[in-house]
């Protein structure tokens, strides 16, 4: 009698595991990189090759990196997310063009708009191998100590913003207060 | 208004699904003939209401009616016809409601062509398919209304994602869904059979050509997945151990599982319990494919479009299906006579070992596909399960399975002898032995893969033909005795053959491919396995919705010419989304493939990929005799014989409506 029951056992016991696999975003891979220092760049301004940025420049203040390119479909998804969020003024966001033709972002921040500070280009991709990068969009979240502290993969959406990054930038803003 | 038509006829469809799910089951609990009576008429207009919301949405596409915004995330004006009729299925909603066509296209199947079953059976069956059909409906009509307004309306659609502008993902889903669904049938056979405790030989019978036919789409899904993968994403694999191809692997092994307990089922009345068993289990894993991929539980490829809502939804649906259906298992199989023997020599045991290896095999699969999630939901960490493991642990499980494989066909029913098995099988052995010996050598390099793998191929064609060999012995070969044999003994050689193949061509592919990733100005050669690559350039077209660079690789051999390979780098204009179409000059014994990458430099230098493949066509050739041999199965006249005569016995003596 009871070897009739495995099979009903054996998928209860699946159930279980896929419904709070539910909850889990397979694509949210750890970063190593949070917990340490921003790795090291010095990359010039898109559009502006003379001026150069390096993470040091934002030592002192909690801001963003966002990981872009034109090339990439979620970019442009999460553009309109992005300009709301600087529109907020609660930290600055550092662009940083991955592997793209600096023409084209250009035109593109020329026509859907701006929401960086800054515009940073990485032409050859050396520096977000540095970072970790490994597709666009990511976004990290850097804090006053120049510390790595958040990483977002993927798309960043309202909801997103609000329940994740807004939290963690205040979160950020009081410990360098404090 | 069109649209709202489509709507309609969805939710009156679900009412009417509600009912057949029902009435019909209740009426042959309680003995109504009048209700049981009420199946097949309400599975054929559940059938036609389905089929007009499915015409409506295609009508959509085909007038680019953006307004509707499914319409508006997955067409575009640009998009040619042939694609907005396979755009249909190109996301979520509408591939759930392709999904339930073919349910009810199933249904109707099985509510025209049962007339040898007897009516209480048919109405369970029947209510059981409904029931499904009432949750899948549900499931669109709650979570993913393909008919949904937009306003205001968009002039252009963001158009059908390029990787599935393709003529094989125009055939690879349809295809799939009617091997996933049709092991609705099965199981609906088994539930029905539980519910009535009617478990004979002629239950295994009737259910037979259905898993058959299900079993053969499945197999021939499963190889245009395959084959699209190969041409479509420019890297020349044909197998990812992707987790939604797992999902389709999955019910294939429980399904061809399946097949052989029938068999043994029909012909000697054993293993019953565990033919419902595994008939359940070939439809869940199916629903449980249709959850990974839509759910978003895992990474993979395919799970675009996934929304954790839509996920309860159907986990819910699976926990309800596959529960249910569990739990009537426990409480009915313990039940179940048991009825016939068979000694450790027999054609039985070679059958069960054939479906412990094969559910062994499957558990396998579920177990690297679902790891990386059990091991996440637990807290312990994020992994990936690769190819790494999937080679490793399945070859020591497929060489058994393969050796048995030719055994098993030779093996007699009941009882038989291992030393007149062994005497039969020594010259195949030899032989096959030599395969594995000259083979590798011919190809041009020992790999122990390689000679295992030609050994284990030729050994299940060749014993498959000692088999067919076997049978003719004492009939004399002539038209006459060649139509005695039963198409399904033919349907089986073919198959079997089919997997000997099919392992050839795994094989050989896998070891002696040849892939260079090469930097090529134009002008310039390369030499591969006797073949002279010259790249010619780069030239810009343009296509209906997309812009490309085209490559010309013109390829020589001894210097004549064998292809111009023409290999293509879309844009497509609305998403921006690069594309590589590979070039591929295919062969029975070797494809040659191109594909283009990246420009390099300014002289005219691309990133250009040159693989040889050889042998394998064999993989989709070896699956396609699979699928033929489902399908000579079904046409056997044992079949057709049978319910013509259970057809008179119901005119003699009219059924009786019993619980």
């Amino acid at each position: 009698m009871i070897r009739y029951v495995i099979p009903a056992v054996l998928f209860a016991v699946l159930v279980g595991f896929l419904y709070v696999g539910l909850d889990l975003n397979p694509r949210e891979v750890p970063s190593p990189f949070i917990g340490k220092t921003a790795p090291a760049f010095e990359l010039p301004e898109l559009g502006n090759s003379e001026r150069k940025l390096t993470p040091e420049d934002m030592k002192g203040q909690v801001w963003l990196l966002n990981v872009w390119a034109t090339w990439c479909p979620g970019c442009r998804q999460e553009h309109d997310t992005l300009l709301r969020l600087s529109q907020q003024n609660i930290a600055p966001i550092i662009g940083f063009d991955y592997k793209d033709e600096p023409d084209k972002a250009l035109a593109w921040l020329r026509q859907l708009g701006n929401p960086y500070l800054l515009v940073v280009e990485d032409l050859d991709g050396r520096a977000a191998i540095d970072w970790g990068v490994y597709g666009a969009p990511e976004t990290f979240i850097i804090d006053a100590a120049g510390i790595v502290r958040y990483k977002f993969i993927g798309p960043l959406n309202d909801a997103a913003v609000a329940q994740d990054i807004v939290p963690w930038i205040e979160k950020l803003k009081a410990e360098a207060k404090s | 208004m069109i649209p709202e038509i489509g709507h309609f006829a969805l939710v009156l469809a679900l009412c009417v699904s509600f009912v057949q799910a029902v009435v019909p089951l209740w009426g042959s609990l309680t003995g109504r003939a009048s209700w049981v009576a009420l199946a097949a008429p309400s599975a054929q207009l559940q059938a036609f209401l389905v089929a007009i919301s499915y015409a409506v949405l295609t009508w959509s596409f085909i007038i680019s009616d953006f307004s509707v915004l499914y319409v508006a995330n997955t067409s575009n004006t640009e998009l040619p016809m042939i694609y907005r009729i396979s755009g249909v299925w190109g996301a979520h909603e509408g591939s759930l409601l392709l999904w339930a066509l073919i349910l009810s296209g199933w249904t109707l199947a099985v509510s025209l062509f049962s007339r040898g079953i007897p009516s209480v059976m048919l109405a369970r069956v029947l209510s059981v398919m409904a029931m499904i059909s009432v949750g899948f409906l549900l499931f669109v009509l709650i979570t993913s209304n393909p008919f949904e307004r937009l306003f205001p309306v968009p002039v252009e659609g963001q158009d059908l994602n390029p990787l599935l502008q393709d003529f094989g993902l125009a055939v690879h889903p349809p295809m799939l869904y009617m091997g996933y669904v049709g092991f609705a049938v099965a199981f609906s056979f088994a539930i029905a059979a539980l519910i009535g405790g009617r478990l004979d030989m002629a239950w295994a019978r009737w259910m037979r050509p259905w898993t058959a036919l299900a079993w053969a789409f499945l197999t021939v899904g499963i190889a245009l997945g395959s084959w699209w993968a190969y041409y479509e994403l420019g890297w020349g694999g044909w197998w990812f151990w992707d987790p939604v191809e797992n999902a389709s692997l999955m019910p294939w092994l429980v399904g061809t599982a399946l097949m052989h307990s029938l068999a043994a089922s029909e012909k000697r009345g054993v293993f019953k319990a565990w033919t419902v068993l595994l008939a359940v289990f070939a439809f869940s894993l199916s629903l449980l494919g249709t959850f990974l991929v839509r759910s978003g539980v895992l990474t993979s490829v395919h799970a675009f479009a996934s929304d954790p809502e839509r996920g309860v939804f159907i986990l819910g649906f699976l926990v309800a299906t596959i529960g249910c259906s569990l739990l009537l298992y426990a409480w009915r199989a313990p039940r179940l006579m048991r009825s016939g023997s068979f000694s450790a020599v027999s054609r039985e045991s070679g059958l069960l070992l054939n479906n412990v290896l094969l559910v062994v095999f499957c558990a396998t699969v579920l177990l690297g596909t679902l790891y990386p999630l059990a091991l996440d939901a637990l807290n312990m960490g994020k992994l990936s399960v690769g190819p790494p493991y999937f080679n490793t642990v399945l070859i020591p499980l497929g060489v058994p399975l393969a050796i048995a494989m030719g055994i098993g066909s030779l093996v007699r029913w009941k009882q038989d002898k291992l030393s007149r098995i062994a005497k039969g099988l020594a010259l195949a052995a030899v032989a096959s032995l030599l395969a594995g010996a000259v083979v590798p050598w011919l190809m041009g390099g020992y790999f122990w893969g390689a000679v295992l793998g030609s050994a284990l191929g030729t050994w299940v064609i060749l014993t498959t033909c000692q088999a067919l060999i076997e049978r003719f012995k004492n009939k004399g070969l002539s038209v006459a005795s060649a139509k005695q044999v039963p198409s399904s003994f033919y349907g089986m050689c073919l198959a079997h053959v089919g997997i000997g193949v099919l392992i050839i061509g795994i094989t050989l592919t896998s070891h002696y491919s040849v892939e260079k990733d090469l930097r090529m100005a134009p002008g310039e050669v390369f030499d591969v396995s006797g073949y002279r690559f010259e790249f010619v350039g780069v030239t810009e077209e343009e296509g209906p919705n997309y812009d490309a660079f085209v490559g010309l690789v013109k390829v020589t051999s001894g210097g004549k010419q064998v292809a111009e390979l023409y290999s293509e780098k879309r844009r497509y204009r609305v998403q921006t989304m690069p594309m590589t179409e590979a070039a591929i000059d295919p062969g029975l014994f070797r494809d040659l493939y191109v594909a283009l990458g990246e420009e390099i430099g300014s002289d005219g230098a691309w990133a250009v990929r040159i693989y040889y493949k050889p042998f394998v066509r064999w993989i989709w050739l070896g699956c396609l005799m699979m699928g033929a041999g489902g399908i000579l199965t079904v046409l056997d006249r044992r079949y057709k014989l049978a319910s013509r005569r259970e057809l008179r016995a119901q005119a003699v003596q009219p059924q009786q409506v019993t619980a």
